[in-house]
């Protein structure tokens, strides 16, 4: 699928159009298609005919959709459609978005997830950076830190509006000394 | 450090220095890391899009690196202002026209930043002149544990950085370098450089990222797998894949000097008399134009305007820019009068 950009330039007097040879060519098109760059020169008339073909840049929303759709079909019939047990999307959500809803979708979808991350990446296992603080591992500040960030987030969710100030005046407190060390 | 005073100077990606820079203009990492416990920013509710933005802002709090960060809410500015942002790289488009709790962390000479709910819950960002990809990603890393040590990033051993869009998924990182190539587009060796970096893994895109054009002949190449490769071993790749394009396009304007030279300075020394003396002038034509003036003060043509002058027009003639200097919104028309006025201006006063 093509990325199009139209733009229009200083007038290039001499230039005829492409496409009917007759007029001058006023709409410039740069457009890339398979690693491919050309550039097209229309006229106002014939690019207004082309327009529908020119027009509409691509997504990544849409070739995702296309990709799930290719592989999915067989493994999720419509009528079966899964659904996170987290945040409640579903996978036809996920087709029409081509954004999963939390980090737990990716393992309520793991099966379809799988083949799509295979077309992508051409790969399915992950070789890269690893977290640096393993849960074992973790030292005590850090991992009240982590804890009261957690309860920070969810007194804000829940507005409860004293419980946070409280709480950020303790991860402020750790802070500073976690600065100091 | 205020919004308001980010215009007063280009950032850091702009000085014209650092490796290669009169090739490679600069070079940028970003990480895509999500908070365990919540949904993705575009399946969330404002309350935990807040709750997002409230724990990751806290969490920059505790990094040396962001002691004198500037934070922005981007719900409580302009539009304008958002644009701004746009336009200097720090967020991106889609975070300007998306749902609440969005939020920019801007760390000294824009250098480092973090994006915050955008379409992930945290994107953190570090761009910087010239060829130096490497550098970018340890600085991004280095920031990434700060922030891990204390966020509860998700993450599974087997898919790596769990990501909203599974285009993202593993390292979460994309690195790229933008660079300005005139000479391999004049010679008509474009295309076969594009083709060839996609059986690569890697892409061209516009100025401005993902979904833009290229245009006045900058191109950003950057990675788009991130499963399955470590982050150095695509940082390695890049890195000798932009490392060959620089030597192509050095080759392309050595021909060009000595088989048209006659072309080449016509071409220069119009851009540069069209900046300094058109009154009306758009975007899209001062970006035409500063390519071939920057190629002029590249081969030495053009010694009374330093490289560093000409990125500065680039973002400074922008529309978000231009309205700021002028300090109020103008229509299309009275834009393209104000920033052939700007061009000249600083044209005028050499460097």
């Amino acid at each position: 699928m093509p990325t199009v950009c139209r733009r229009e330039r200083r007038s290039r007097l001499m230039e005829l159009c492409q496409v009917c040879g007759k007029n001058p060519a006023t709409v410039h098109y740069t457009e890339i298609e398979n690693n491919q760059m050309t550039e097209m020169h229309l006229c106002e008339e014939c690019a207004r005919k082309q327009g529908g073909a020119l027009k509409a840049p691509f997504t990544w929303q849409e070739l995702l959709a296309g990709l799930a759709d290719l592989d999915l079909a067989p493994k999720a019939p419509p009528d079966t459609d899964e659904k996170c047990s987290q945040c409640g999307m579903t996978y036809s959500q996920f087709r029409e978005r081509a954004r999963l809803g939390c980090p737990h979708c990716y393992q309520s979808f793991h099966a379809g997830l799988e083949q799509l991350l295979g077309r992508i990446h051409g790969s399915t296992h992950h070789t890269g950076k690893v977290p640096s603080l393993p849960a074992g591992e973790v030292d005590d500040r850090r991992g009240e830190l982590r804890r009261l960030r957690s309860d920070l987030a969810r007194a804000v969710e829940e507005e409860a509006f004293e419980e946070a100030a409280r709480l950020r005046d303790r991860i402020r407190q750790l802070q500073a000394e976690e600065a100091q060390k | 450090m205020r919004l308001d005073d980010l215009i007063k100077s280009p950032g850091e990606w702009l000085q014209g220095s650092g490796p290669q820079s009169p090739i490679v203009i600069s070079s940028r990492c970003r990480l895509a890391r999500n908070l365990s416990d919540f949904p993705f920013s575009h399946w969330a509710d404002e309350s935990q899009r807040a709750a997002v933005a409230e724990g990751i802002t806290l969490a920059a709090h505790g990094v040396g690196q962001l002691a004198d960060a500037l934070e922005v809410d981007l719900d409580a500015i302009e539009e304008l202002d958002r644009l701004l942002l746009v336009e200097r790289h720090l967020i991106s488009p889609e975070q300007a026209d998306g749902p609440g709790g969005r939020r920019v962390i801007i760390g000294e000479r824009e250098m480092l930043s973090l994006m915050v709910n955008e379409e992930d819950h945290l994107r953190i960002q570090c761009l910087t002149s010239g060829f130096a990809v490497t550098d970018v990603w340890r600085l991004a890393n280095t920031l990434d544990d700060e922030l891990g040590a204390t966020l509860d990033f998700a993450y599974s051993s087997e898919w790596g950085y769990l990501t909203a869009c599974p285009t993202n998924v593993g390292t979460g990182m994309r690195a790229s370098a933008m660079l300005h190539l005139p000479a391999l587009v004049m010679s008509r060796q474009i295309n076969k450089v594009i083709q060839a970096i996609g059986k690569l893994g890697l892409v061209a895109r516009g100025l401005f990222g993902e979904g833009t054009q290229p245009s006045g002949n900058f191109f950003q190449i950057s990675n788009q797998i991130t499963l399955g490769q470590s982050e150095d071993a695509v940082i390695g790749g890049l890195e000798s894949v932009v490392r060959q394009i620089v030597g192509h396009e050095k080759t392309a304007r050595e021909m060009l000097l000595r088989q048209k030279q006659a072309q080449t300075e016509d071409r220069v020394f119009r851009a540069a008399g069209l900046l300094r003396h058109a009154r009306i002038i758009s975007s899209q034509e001062t970006i035409d134009l500063l390519s071939d003036l920057r190629l002029g003060v590249d081969l030495g043509l053009i010694e009374d305007v330093s490289p560093a002058a000409v990125n500065e027009l680039f973002i400074l003639t922008q529309p978000a820019h231009l309205q700021k200097l002028c300090g109020k919104p103008l229509e299309p028309a009275e834009r393209d009068i104000r920033r052939a006025d700007i061009i000249r201006q600083r044209l005028a006063d050499g460097r």
